[in-house]
């Protein structure tokens, strides 16, 4: 199984340089060979994950090596989709290394699955699961275009017209597209969270039991909440928008990984390492 | 032997005044080439007419005599001493002028670096050559090479990217702030050449309502027709505010037209949407703060300046890549023109009957074991002289002067007829 992994690292890198020579060199082949080297590897990954599957009959989410392959992998899924729909060339450039990092990292970290009790298999758990999963890659796109939008917007501000300037896409395509992301990954969130609570009254008899995860997961969403309902209510876009969607990421990536190496919970098993 | 030269002048070498004088219209340029032609000393000719240049195109087995019959030609047309005019002028021959017009239609050569009506007019002037027959086997090639040039010139550099003139960087600034400004409602403020250019511009772009204020509400009904807008009064501006996207200001006020709190009181009915602020008047009509709300961006003629400024400096980097395709086009013209030559063209023919010939000897004779060395001495010997007779007239046809002057045709024909150019 590692061989697949490796491969699966491989085309992320290739897809990678293909992207960053895209940005310098901006012929046009290469942001196809790049997408294209990304779709390879997302099938790797895919593969990956299925075989885990097939073994234990379960999601593979059991340490922290086989979530950070679910997180590559719904990087790379939810980026594949959204550069069909968007064309935003560019956003290559976080999407594939990111991916490619993750996977790295999931490489590095020992692979022996931890014996979790008081799991039950059903439909709830593997819907959790995987809207959770694509609701936070679609937020992690997000942070990204805000990113890209401040530095658009700085450089038309400051009017110091640069290399990313001419790059860099419109400030509307990069505002529309983010709010798209944060819709998409809003919607999952949410119907992430409602199916973990179903799960959790029926394995632990209760809703919600105060597990730091449940807070700060609670609180994520209550920030993306604010978030779209603020641009919906008095138009919160542009600068605004980007800045809350970077705390916003902040705050996801606390939600995952802070909270389960800093505080402890019911999350904790799924990135023990 | 023939020469291609390029005759001309263009705006480096020579004032607005004097190129005025010079250039020519469609119709006289017709009956220039027609005149030219009759020279005796020019082959084959064409004449580009542009008002930065008048270049003169031509093949000719005298280049000194053609170049004066041009002159003289140029001075009696347009009734100008040949002395007004002759210090501006420049000529290249050979190598040169091939470079010269492939320079002039990547626009090379051109006062604004890789702008791209040259190319158009390049196109024009030859075509007006060939409805009037004056180009023929060398400059017809010559051109063709010449638009191929310029295609790969534009594709393949930045030449032509990104705007180098006040209205259209505006434009591409909005572009970059909406993205497609399809639909995006525009407020002119005042009048002036450059606004309206920005606006024209923006109707191409099919922006949506255009919104015109002006000082004296008639001058601004008066553009608004023009550009079926719709005229407002100068009051009626922080209320037009809340709708429109693009505003393009021009006024001669002294004090600011649009001040910050004003455009902070209408964000928030705008919901946010962008707002976009073109100041081409000096003194400034919109307050620069504006610039420091969120959702909203100010530039002025200065910051459009130094935006353009920017824009010619990456031109000029990229015309270094231009430059270098076309001496590789150069080179490469250059290998076909010298081939045209007549030696080189009876040579090749030779080599390639003698080759066929030995080729055929060497097969028959494998099969004629019996005949002695003596018997095959005398075969070859014909062969030879078969070969000799065959290409006896053919030879004495390329080397004369029977060919009527265009001795390149017949050189191109033979050189396809015997497919010598592989």
């Amino acid at each position: 199984m590692e061989i697949v992994i490796i491969f699966t690292i491989f085309f992320y890198l290739m897809s990678t340089a293909g992207y960053f020579a895209y940005l310098f060199l901006q012929k046009n082949y290469l942001n196809r060979a790049g997408y294209f080297l990304l779709i390879a590897g997302f099938l790797c990954n895919s593969t990956a994950i299925f075989y885990a599957f097939l073994k234990s009959g379960q999601i593979p989410v059991h340490n922290l090596h086989e979530t950070l392959v679910i997180v590559g992998w719904s990087i790379a899924g939810v980026f594949i989709i959204f550069q069909y729909k968007f064309n935003l060339r560019i956003f290559g450039i976080y999407a594939a290394p990111l991916a490619a990092i993750v996977m790295v990292f999931a490489s590095q970290v020992s692979s022996e699955p931890v014996q979790i009790k008081n799991i039950v298999n059903n439909f709830w758990l593997i819907f959790h699961i995987i809207s959770i999963f694509i609701g936070e890659a679609s937020f992690v796109l997000a942070g990204g275009l805000g990113f890209m939008y401040l530095a658009q917007e700085h450089a038309i501000k400051t009017k110091k017209h640069g290399f990313f300037f001419r790059r860099l896409p419109s400030l509307e395509l990069l505002d529309t597209a983010g709010y798209t992301c944060i819709v998409v990954g809003f919607t999952m969130l949410t119907i992430g969270l409602a199916t973990g609570l179903v799960y959790a009254k029926m394995v632990w008899g209760k809703f919600w039991s105060w597990d730091p995860k449940e807070v700060w997961s609670g609180i994520t969403w209550l920030l993306y909440a604010a978030l779209l309902h603020g641009r919906l209510t008095v138009g919160w876009r542009g600068r605004k928008a980007a800045i809350m969607a970077i705390i916003g990421l902040a705050a996801l990536l606390f939600t995952f990984f802070g909270v389960n190496f800093l505080l402890k919970g019911h999350h904790g098993e799924f990135t023990r390492l | 032997m023939l020469d291609i030269v390029l005759l001309g002048l263009n705006h480096k070498t020579a004032p607005v005044e004097l190129r005025e004088l010079l250039a020519f219209s469609k119709e006289e340029a017709v009956s220039v080439l027609g005149g030219l032609q009759k020279c005796p000393d020019i082959n084959e000719v064409m004449l580009i007419s542009t008002c930065n240049r008048v270049e003169v195109l031509l093949t000719t087995s005298n280049s000194i005599s053609a170049v004066n019959s041009v002159k003289t030609y140029i001075s009696e047309f347009k009734k100008i001493p040949i002395s007004k005019f002759e210090e501006a002028l420049y000529m290249h021959d050979g190598e040169e002028a091939v470079r010269h017009i492939f320079r002039v239609a990547s626009s090379l050569d051109s006062m604004m670096v890789g702008e791209p009506q040259i190319l158009g007019q390049i196109k024009d002037a030859y075509l007006t050559a060939i409805l009037k027959k004056t180009s023929g086997v060398i400059l017809n090639r010559l051109l063709h090479k010449t638009f191929f040039v310029a295609k790969r010139v534009r594709s393949e550099t930045g030449i032509g990217d990104h705007a180098v003139s006040i209205s259209y960087a505006a434009i591409e600034l909005a572009r970059k702030i909406f993205g497609n400004l399809e639909g995006k409602k525009v407020l002119l403020i005042g009048a002036g050449e450059m606004a309206e250019l920005a606006v024209e511009h923006l109707i191409r772009n099919r922006t949506g309502e255009i919104f015109v204020a002006n000082r004296t509400f008639e001058r601004g009904v008066e553009l608004s027709n023009r550009f079926k807008g719709k005229a407002i009064r100068i009051e009626e501006i922080p209320d037009c505010l809340k709708l429109v996207d693009i505003i393009i200001s021009s006024t001669g006020s002294p004090n600011f037209v649009i001040v910050s709190n004003q455009v902070k009181g209408v964000m928030r009915s705008r919901r946010n949407r962008p707002i976009f602020f073109i100041d081409i008047a000096v003194p400034r009509d919109i307050d620069p703060d504006i610039n420091r709300l969120n959702n909203t961006y100010v530039y002025d003629i200065d910051d459009l300046k130094g935006v353009i400024e920017e824009n010619i400096k990456d031109r000029s980097r990229e015309s270094i890549k231009g430059e270098r395709i076309v001496d590789e086009a150069v080179i490469r013209f250059q290998q076909w023109f010298e081939s045209l030559g007549a030696v080189p063209t009876i040579v090749a023919l030779r080599n390639k009957i003698d080759s066929i010939a030995k080729t055929e000897i060497n097969k028959t004779l494998q099969s004629l074991n019996h005949l002695s060395d003596n018997d095959c001495q005398a075969i070859y010997r014909m062969t030879n002289s078969l070969i000799n007779k065959v290409l006896h007239d053919p030879t004495l046809f390329l080397k004369s002067n029977g060919c009527h002057g265009d001795r390149s045709a017949y050189i191109d024909l033979t050189r396809k007829l015997f497919k010598l150019d592989d």
